[in-house]
């Protein structure tokens, strides 16, 4: 029973983000860009007065993104895997006892 | 252990001001607003309004783990969830792309002041190594994700809790409402630099509400199951512990 409501809540996430590539002719840009474009748009005069300290190129940034992930992503594994550990064995002392 | 606990706060606050005296010049950062895009007395704004939310959640942080330091596990979880997330660009329905915060789960589990540090260390790895967002506009950027959005999320969870008992809808619409709220937030903190010279701020906050608000309503959703998704593999793994550590953090609130 909630196995498939898990599983459908999977498939919404994953239709959430499919649907918009079939459906919606767009460059997929990031937000970010698209608002520095509206700035330009309302005060043409602005210039940014303060410029990133690095910037990587695009490979090496989609790695650092990665990177990112994997690192949290390990670390739910460790919590969720230490805390199903924690419950077996408490689960079974107090069969024990 | 807690020399060890010292030393990474005192690591941790001298990082956050060094960080601040570098930037002096123009100081305020928010999670979207890109690097030198905010004008020097906003930005300036920002970070004085981010600043002291940053100073509770260290406060917080620190007694919460003193008083138990199994919640170190929870405070671990809470920001890898976050590091996750924020790491999905996801495309949305405006035909640009996102992400998600992941600020809703720690808000839920933790209480939101913890979130204030635990989102703005995400922010800083993104705007020092990413260029993504900034270091001028970090306290507005951290404002909007690690303030704002977790507040919300942690009122919206609160509210539907007394109302309803229902906890997996409340998961839901607090991941998913410190989301939105993040988007709206950033949206008005540009809206309010950059007002439009026909119709003003009203009208700037439409077009930026267009490109970060409205991008975000499908990734709030998405990040709403998500989180759920989370919620119920660890509640069916360990059903114990989340509920005795959930249990715990609020206990070091209501005093």
């Amino acid at each position: 029973m909630s196995k498939w409501k898990n599983a459908a809540m999977l498939l919404v996430v994953v239709l959430l983000i499919i649907l918009p590539l079939l459906l919606v002719n767009g460059e997929f840009g990031g937000a970010d860009d698209a608002a520095e474009g509206a700035i330009g748009e309302i005060a043409p005069a602005y210039e940014p007065w303060f410029q990133p300290l690095t910037e990587l190129p695009g490979e090496t940034e989609s790695m650092l993104f990665a990177l990112q992930a994997a690192v949290g992503a390990g670390v739910i594994g460790y919590a969720a895997g230490l805390w199903k550990g924690r419950g077996e064995r408490r689960s079974a002392h107090a069969k024990k006892n | 252990m807690k020399g060890r606990r010292k030393w990474k706060l005192a690591v941790l606050v001298c990082g956050f001001a060094v960080y601040f005296l570098v930037n002096e010049p123009g100081t305020a950062h928010a999670m979207h607003i890109m690097e030198g895009f905010l004008p020097l007395g906003w930005a300036v704004f920002w970070w004085a309004a981010f600043l002291p939310f940053f100073g509770l959640g260290i406060w917080k942080l620190n007694r919460m783990t003193k008083d138990n330091p199994d919640l170190k596990l929870l405070l671990g979880l809470s920001g890898a969830f976050t590091f996750v997330l924020s790491a999905l660009k996801l495309p949305s329905v405006t035909g640009s792309s996102s992400h998600p915060t992941g600020t809703g789960l720690g808000a839920v589990m933790l209480g939101p002041l913890p979130m204030s540090v635990i989102g703005s260390i995400v922010l800083v790895f993104q705007a020092l190594l990413l260029a993504h967002g900034g270091l001028t506009t970090l306290g507005a950027n951290a404002f909007s994700m690690a303030v704002a959005g977790p507040l919300a999320g942690y009122g919206v969870y609160k509210l539907i809790m007394r109302t309803s008992e229902r906890e997996r809808l409340a998961v839901f619409m607090a991941a998913a409402i410190a989301d939105l709220t993040t988007y709206v937030v950033t949206s008005v903190q540009l809206a309010a630099a950059f007002p439009a010279a026909d119709g003003g701020f009203a009208a700037s906050l439409l077009k930026f509400g267009g490109i970060f608000a409205v991008t975000q309503i499908p990734l709030a959703i998405s990040e709403g199951l998500l989180t759920v998704l989370l919620w119920n593999w660890l509640k069916s793994y360990s059903p114990g512990e989340l509920a005795l550590l959930k249990r715990e953090a609020k206990g070091g609130f209501s005093k």
